[in-house]
């Protein structure tokens, strides 16, 4: 386990970090990180402690603590405004894009803090793929779409092995046998649906560790919508996925955690920013929620 | 009336007559057709000119134009080997000086301004002022041109001579290429910027991959047209030294010696002097009429060249 952790400190830092005695050498992670008192041997993907997340002066999201565990889904949901998306940013620093965007709080992935100045973004994002809103498939053709990682990353060199990462991915997104005969065709013929699966394909081809998904049906129909949550269901075996969404009843439908968010107004500032009210299994968050903002957001009655 | 009001027609046959009356937005259909006049105004405008020049230049354009093309300058209109060559080769070399100079800087120096810089106030002064060399009067260019590159760098440049023409327009059309190049850049969908960097890329990886690519249309065609400016410019040539009057030598287009001679010739400068010149000797208004084709149908071809690849770049955007 902590060889694991050690490994990927040391991939993701640009310089060896310097040696810091573990607190608890030879310790169960995700014993070590249960916030709940059920038993829980799930791996601790992402933790998160108090985090802040600030565009220039302005607070979008106060204080935020949960944790991320491996293999399952995690959803965000809450109303507009509320901080969702701009977490789910964080995860794999693509905030840092945004100019005046920063952090303060823990958030550490693996056990390694996400915002160390040591630690490489560019790595990050290689590891913890994203899948956006809209489906931004590029510009080329099928093929050169989910080639296009693992070339930058120089994971494929050979034409062969290229072929091969394409075709896993494509089949792993359900979406090679639609495209297989098309594969130089450009991309942007393909329906929204078959986009956004290909994005997925495209996210997955460079092998990730977690797959970040920011309102990835919010723009398709409800056909195309089943599927790609029946593909999640899919490849969290083999990913771990945080999903932010608006639909409730897809995060009751896919998830196995709930983080709701909603927008509070701070007197001092008289500014709106995010806060996480309420995060627990899905079935307890939709059933049995412990704060009443909770209760009211999951029933309708507000947002 | 304009539109037909639905509110209070609640009954159906209300509702249909009032949706079939078909009224005319009238003061829509003015401003319709007042755009067309506008279109047709400056075409209109264009057309005479464009029939003006060709009418003009009539006899020479059919009656012998291989002989014009390689033709040179001489004293009087009636020699037959009256024409513009050596012009011809200037405008040519001028405008490699563009494309060679003027397209690289200013690409890159889009890019940077879009991507990398700050956006502080420095990055703002120096978008500003970008802004305002765009509308530099191309004169102050020539004097610029004229004190640099003619008499500072005369070792580099052989001093009024092709090289200084062609470094002096090059610096007039950079602010254009640099504008032009960075609305192509900032046209380019930040949804594939964040999918590029998604997957691990750089942000060289991303500029190379994504951006560039997108914006090549864009880049082309605005690069083009600001050469298309640059080679139809007479004024800074005449202060860099295009000599009004008998060139010496009439060089080839790959003699590479005489970039850096004294003295060139231009497509412009040839028609200026050609249209002084027929108050003396009226048959070098036909002269200057033929000229100004040429350079119109070198302008054309520049253009189409920059269309084509454009279209292509298009296509391969998918």
């Amino acid at each position: 386990m902590e060889a694991i952790a050690e490994k990927l400190r040391t991939d993701l830092m640009e310089k060896p970090a310097p040696v810091v005695a573990p607190p608890t050498v030879g310790l169960d992670l995700g014993q070590q990180a249960q916030p709940d008192a059920a038993a829980h041997t799930a791996e601790v993907v992402f933790e998160v402690e108090n985090l802040d997340v600030y565009y220039g002066s302005f607070r979008a999201v106060q204080s935020a603590t949960f944790t991320v565990y491996e293999h399952e889904i995690t959803a965000m949901i809450g109303p507009s405004g509320c901080g969702k998306t701009s977490v789910l940013r964080c995860f794999n620093r693509m905030n840092d894009l945004i100019a005046g965007a920063r952090v303060e709080g823990r958030l550490d992935f693996r056990n390694v803090p996400l915002y160390d100045a040591r630690v490489d973004p560019v790595e990050v994002r290689r590891r913890i793929g994203m899948v956006f809103q809209k489906p931004n498939p590029f510009p080329k053709s099928i093929y050169d779409n989910i080639a296009f990682g693992p070339r930058v990353i120089g994971m494929a060199k050979r034409k062969t092995d290229l072929d091969d990462v394409v075709e896993r991915s494509l089949k792993r997104a359900a979406l090679w046998d639609e495209v297989k005969d098309r594969l130089k065709d450009s991309a942007l013929g393909l329906s929204g649906g078959q986009q956004q699966r290909l994005c997925i394909a495209r996210a997955i081809a460079v092998d990730p560790d977690v797959l970040l998904m920011d309102e990835p049906c919010s723009a398709l129909d409800p056909i195309a919508t089943t599927r790609i949550e029946d593909l999640m269901q899919e490849i969290k075996n083999d990913y771990t996925i945080v999903i932010v969404t608006h639909n409730m009843q897809q995060a009751a439908r896919i998830s196995d955690r709930t983080a709701f968010f909603t927008a509070q107004m701070n007197s001092e500032t008289d500014q709106r920013s995010g806060l996480l009210v309420e995060y627990d299994r899905t079935e307890i968050i939709f059933s049995n929620p412990s704060d009443e903002r909770t209760e009211n957001y999951v029933t309708g009655r507000f947002g | 009336m304009a539109k037909a009001r639905l509110v209070g027609d609640r009954t159906s046959t209300m509702m249909v007559q009032a949706m079939e009356r078909r009224s005319t937005d009238v003061r829509g259909r003015v401003f319709q057709v007042s755009l067309f006049v506008t279109l047709l105004l400056s075409l209109f405008i264009l057309g005479v000119l464009v029939v003006d020049v060709v009418m003009d230049g009539w006899g020479i354009i059919t009656g012998r134009p291989g002989g014009f093309l390689s033709g040179t300058i001489r004293s009087r209109s009636i020699d037959p080997k009256l024409g513009v060559h050596q012009a011809l080769v200037g405008t040519f070399w001028i405008a490699v000086f563009v494309a060679v100079l003027a397209f690289p800087i200013g690409i890159g120096a889009a890019v940077w301004l879009e991507e990398y810089a700050p956006k502080n106030r420095f990055a703002r002064f120096v978008e500003l002022n970008i802004r305002n060399l765009a509308g530099v009067p191309s004169i102050v260019y020539g004097l610029l041109g004229l004190f640099l590159f003619v008499e500072r760098l005369e070792g580099i440049t052989g001093g009024k001579s092709i090289a200084s023409a062609g470094v002096t327009l090059a610096i007039l059309v950079l602010p254009i290429v640099i504008i032009t190049a960075q609305e192509a850049i900032r046209a380019v969908p930040q949804g594939l910027k964040e999918g590029a960097y998604g997957v691990g890329a750089t942000k060289w990886d991303m500029i190379r991959s994504q951006v560039l690519p997108y914006a090549a249309p864009g880049i082309l065609t605005g690069t083009l047209l600001s050469m298309s400016r640059g080679i139809g410019e007479a004024a800074p040539l005449l202060l860099v030294g295009a000599v009004s009057g008998r060139l010496g030598s009439d060089a080839g287009f790959f003699d590479f010696g005489a970039i850096t001679e004294q003295g060139f010739m231009a497509m412009p400068i040839i028609i200026v002097e050609w249209v002084q010149e027929s108050g003396r000797d009226p048959g070098f208004a036909e002269a200057a009429a033929a000229a100004i084709v040429v350079l119109l149908v070198f302008v054309i071809l520049m253009n189409a060249t920059a269309i084509l690849l454009r279209n292509y770049f298009e296509n391969k955007r998918g």
